[in-house]
């Protein structure tokens, strides 16, 4: 190639050897985890390392999970994929549709010849990451669910029972009422991950569609249902508490984290993987609590759906058949149950396998740690319907920002749910007819 | 002439002082308090001299461990960009001025047109077929996809040509006499000349190296890679468990200091040469 | 205008002047020309299929109400960032023009912030501002004015439009200087003895002198207000609350980065090349004659 020989004639050109060219025995892992989380994370890969010596994992913080998933598309179309890359929940369908770029887990291990037995994963995790057909595509790693956390010690100021949260939507408001009045704390309620926890755990536990062909599961012609009437009651429910001051939009993604870590928030939706942060950061005691429904919408609520993220592999040119196999015995790695149940315990995702989960209950973890087993309980409730097994929808993670954006704009005056879902399912499907064209669909 | 105390000049001047300095100010102080502290709102304007340790802190460990290069790690990126960038431009500028103007070559004003058009084509037009580009070069994530790619320039061409063509016909004719070749003229001739130009330019594109943002965004996914200006904007825009606002303020106060170090000491080049190289 | 002494033989003048040819056209006609190509195509986010389309792009661009209101929201920017940088500069430089004590040290303290990078004076901005933690942010909550850019769309935009006026300041404020240092002080003399005071001396004697510099700060301004600020807008407010704050640029990456359009993000780079290639083009047309003379 022409361009090629100029470059190699260039002096100028001389010092570009890419930083990633293959040692044949790294593994680059990109991961979007920090704080706790990445602390953890890192204990778990630094254990992989020492147990062996022929591969070393090299295991790099690439920023939020949006930011994760976006470098890695970009940087296979350049031919430096990474070989494993945490993608979170909502990337599933794109990287199912990434065709030659990623390896599904089955045909990875199988090729290996590195043994995986998909049943020791939890039906509700494999299922989120499962092929049509029912193979695994990616490896569950860490998933988590949405619950409420609140703030004892508020609770307990402003004369609430802080052994007893609010179950539902109108108990909630009212508490927030009184956590206003009592001025308790800066903010009654905060909400990390908005689109995540009031929409697309608000659907499975109300047993509400999301979007057609079930979630998406059922084909790429799936369009959005968030302007239905029970997401309008949701949203306006939120507004309303906005309006008079007891809800407080802190923001998009984890960026509300800190508004309930450091104390300003009495009450915030959030996955239950932050318990490893709370336990850290917290100076009060603070519990999790079962996320609020709406008696009129479900008299008995059912499963909540996971989050979180599944570890992909990836693919690029010149990978060796070596690299793969240490892709595999590394995803095995993480899946034993030492690593399951450390990785659990030390951040509050829960077990993805079974056998974590029973070494878990051995050591006494539930038992010790009160409100550990809330997140497990919450997604085993019956029973799992098409609206409760998780969304698949392509360019989810661009759903979610059209979401909060519509949601945001109300909350600059005019606190109109219904207009704001409006807007999100027609500039929604315009994505989602985008997507379908794109991969051919 | 008796001259007057001139005070709306002074109460003018200083207000736009302070309009700048208040922030960077504020920053720095805020550096050396209790993250906590600042967190509740108790921002001190006084910082608290016990707690310089911070910056220190920073540069050896960024903004924790795995999450970030050290800072010092980032300024020296920083600084190598900027640095390659300045010199480089400079450099690949002073030659082709060269060659355009004192050389008849074919096709001459076709390459003078085309770097031209770079004028055109800010990185912001061609975000993501830039990207393609530098991918097929293998330049994604190295330090030369950081640099390389930024060192055409149309306005210090330009500037380089306009300097060349003013210099007068005698002068060129006695070193043609004395029998000096075309190297010889450049270097004892031609680099002299435009010293000052050269050193003027320095600053600009020191500063404009040392700013870029959306360059390195786009082309360096390795944290490796990650500048002091990437890194900030990183640490401000991620989800943290606790935001550590003491750590960026400390970043923030040594991602601006070399640039206006820079700026500073070589002012007097600096303001005559931002005016003769933009117009 | 052409030199008439040259040097002989071609081979080393094209030697001068490859690297920068190399670097025009690989780095920026290439991809100017790859971003054309695509603008006309669809594409998945890994590249995996790729179809013709015509201009289907550009009619879904404009098509697209959020697309438009993009382009008013830039303009909106690009004008106040503009006319607030340029019209702090010119007070500056005025008054600096005076013959004060201390008036170096005066110039050396407004020409710094030269050196601050967009994206870093948006974070000097952040602490200034943010609702809760930034020491204005919180006097203006505590005295009764709500104040919260994350959430209300107007003073998000009001924010970046000060942060990016706030980095270009003591650009325009040394070309102002320059300006007025160039008028001859006879000038002056000659309109003091007319009688011209204050305020009308200014605007019918050393206004009407300054245009060129002033035409010329304006342009340079609008392309700085239309591009360089990506920086302060991402570090501010990421475009948003809502999509508040996007400009056409926060848009391209948005779209082209984060959400993997290749070719609707491909389709707008075209269209911002447009909007760069006719302000160069009037640049030149009223101030390029001594440049390329």
């Amino acid at each position: 190639m022409k361009r090629r020989t100029l470059l190699t004639g260039s002096a100028a050109l001389a010092l570009t050897r890419p930083a990633f060219a293959a040692a044949p025995a790294r593994i680059l892992f990109w991961h979007a985890m920090n704080g706790q989380l990445g602390d953890v994370l890192n204990r778990l890969v630094d254990r992989f390392n020492k147990s062996q010596s022929a591969v070393a994992v090299d295991a790099v913080f690439k920023g939020g999970y949006p930011e994760t998933l976006t470098a890695a598309i970009a940087a296979w179309r350049a031919g430096q994929a990474p070989n494993i890359v945490m993608v979170f929940d909502v990337g599933t369908a794109t990287m199912i549709a990434a065709g030659p770029a990623v390896k599904y887990a089955s045909d990875l291990f199988k090729e290996t010849g590195v043994p995986l037995d998909p049943t020791r994963y939890i039906p509700a995790v494999r299922g989120y990451y499962s092929l049509p057909d029912g193979r695994m595509g990616s490896m569950p790693f860490n998933s988590s669910t949405a619950v409420m956390w609140y703030n004892q010690d508020a609770f307990e100021k402003a004369g609430l029972d802080p052994e007893k949260p609010p179950a539902t939507w109108p108990e909630l408001v009212a508490a927030a009422k009184v956590l206003k009045e009592k001025k308790v704390t800066e903010f009654a309620v905060t909400s990390s991950w908005p689109t995540w926890v009031h929409f697309e755990q608000f659907s499975a536990i109300h047993n509400v569609a999301f979007a057609t062909e079930a979630d998406g599961f059922k084909g790429l012609g799936a369009r959005l249902l968030v302007d239905s009437a029970p997401f309008v009651r949701n949203l306006q429910t939120l507004l309303d508490m906005s309006k008079d001051g007891t809800f407080k939009y802190a923001g998009r993604d984890n960026i509300p984290d800190p508004v309930f870590y450091s104390g300003q928030a009495a009450i915030a939706f959030n996955s239950s993987a932050s318990r490893g942060a709370l336990v850290k950061t917290a100076k009060f005691r603070f519990a999790d609590a079962f996320l609020p429904y709406h008696p009129e919408i479900i008299k008995k609520p059912i499963n909540s759906i996971i989050g979180g993220a599944s570890l992909w592999t990836m693919t690029a040119p010149h990978r060796t058949a070596a690299e793969y196999k240490a892709v595999a015995e590394f995803l095995a790695f993480l899946g034993q149950p030492p690593q399951d149940a450390e990785w659990a315990a030390g951040t509050g995702y829960v077990p993805v396998t079974f056998a974590g989960s029973d070494l878990l209950e051995k050591q006494g973890y539930f038992a010790k740690n009160a409100g550990t087993k809330l997140p497990v309980l919450q997604l085993e409730r019956k029973p799992v319907t098409d609206n409760s097994k998780g969304i698949r929808l392509g360019d989810m993670p661009e759903l979610r920002v059209i979401i909060e954006e519509e949601w945001e704009k109300e909350l600059q005056g005019g606190f109109d749910a219904k207009r704001a879902l409006t807007n999100a399912v027609a500039r929604g499907n315009k994505v989602l007819t985008a997507f379908q064209h794109s991969v051919g669909g | 002439m008796h001259r007057r105390f001139d005070w709306p000049a002074h109460l003018v001047l200083l207000l736009g002082v302070g309009l700048f300095a208040f922030p960077v100010w504020l920053v720095f102080a805020g550096a050396t308090q209790d993250p906590g502290a600042i967190n509740r709102g108790d921002l001190s304007l006084i910082p608290d001299f016990s707690h310089l340790g911070i910056f220190l802190s920073v540069l050896l460990h960024g903004y924790g461990k795995n999450e970030s290069q050290p800072v010092w790690h980032m300024l020296m990126i920083s600084a190598g960009m900027a640095l390659v960038i300045a010199i480089g431009k400079i450099v690949i500028s002073v030659l082709s001025a060269y060659a355009v103007v004192f050389f008849r070559f074919p096709f001459r004003m076709t390459a003078f047109w085309t770097i031209f058009i770079t004028l055109m084509l800010p990185v912001e037009v061609r975000i993501i077929p830039t990207y393609a580009v530098m991918a097929d070069f293998r330049l994604i994530n190295t330090f030369a996809g950081l640099t390389v790619p930024l060192l055409a320039s149309a306005t210090a061409t330009l500037l380089f040509r306009q300097v060349y063509l003013a210099i007068p016909d005698e002068l060129i004719e006695a070193a043609r006499m004395d029998g000096a070749g075309p190297i010889r003229f450049l270097i004892d001739m031609l680099i002299p000349v435009s010293a000052a130009n050269m050193a003027a330019l320095f600053v600009i594109l020191f500063v404009y190296g040392w700013n870029q943002y959306l360059w390195p965004l786009l082309v360096a996914a390795d944290p490796r890679l990650d500048t002091i200006v990437i890194g900030i904007v990183q640490l401000v825009s991620g989800g943290h468990t606790l935001t550590p606002w003491n750590t960026m303020m400390a970043m923030a106060v040594l991602a601006i200091l070399p640039p206006v170090v820079v700026v500073v000491a070589m002012q007097r080049w600096f303001v005559k040469g931002l005016t003769e190289v933009e117009k | 205008m052409e030199r008439r002494t040259i040097f002989g033989g071609w081979l080393l003048p094209v030697a001068f002047v490859l690297p920068q040819l190399f670097v025009t056209i690989f780095f920026f006609l290439l991809p100017a020309g790859k971003a054309i190509y695509s603008s006309f195509t669809q594409t998945d986010a890994f590249g995996l299929h790729t179809r013709f389309i015509g201009l289907a792009n550009f009619i879904n661009l404009f098509a697209d109400a959020g697309y438009r209101a993009s382009f008013g929201r830039t303009a909106v920017f690009c004008a106040l960032v503009t006319l607030l940088a340029m019209a702090l500069a010119l007070l500056l430089a005025v008054f600096a023009d005076h013959e004060i004590r201390g008036r170096a040290i005066y110039r050396t303290l407004l020409i710094w912030p030269y050196a601050v990078a967009p994206a870093v004076s948006a974070v000097l901005w952040m602490f200034m501002m943010h609702p809760e933690v930034g020491i204005l942010g919180r006097l203006l909550n505590r005295i009764g004015i709500p104040w919260n850019y994350s959430l209300n769309g107007i003073q998000a935009l009001g924010l970046v439009i000060v942060a990016g006026a706030w980095t270009q300041v003591s650009y325009n404020f040394v070309f102002f200087l320059a300006g007025l240092q160039s008028i001859p002080a006879s000038v002056i003399e000659a309109a003091h003895m007319d009688g011209a005071r204050g305020f009308r001396r200014f605007r019918t004697i050393v206004m009407p002198l300054l245009m060129p510099t002033t035409f010329f700060l304006l342009i340079v301004n609008l392309v700085y207000a239309a591009f360089e600020t990506f920086g302060t807008i991402m570090a501010l407010t990421r475009g948003g609350p809502g999509e508040a704050t996007e400009t056409l640029v926060v848009k391209v990456y948005r779209d082209g980065v984060i959400n993997l359009d290749l070719a609707g993000s491909s389709a707008q780079s075209v269209i911002l090349m447009l909007i760069v290639i006719g302000l160069t083009a009037v640049q030149f047309r009223f101030l390029g004659r001594r440049t390329l003379s």
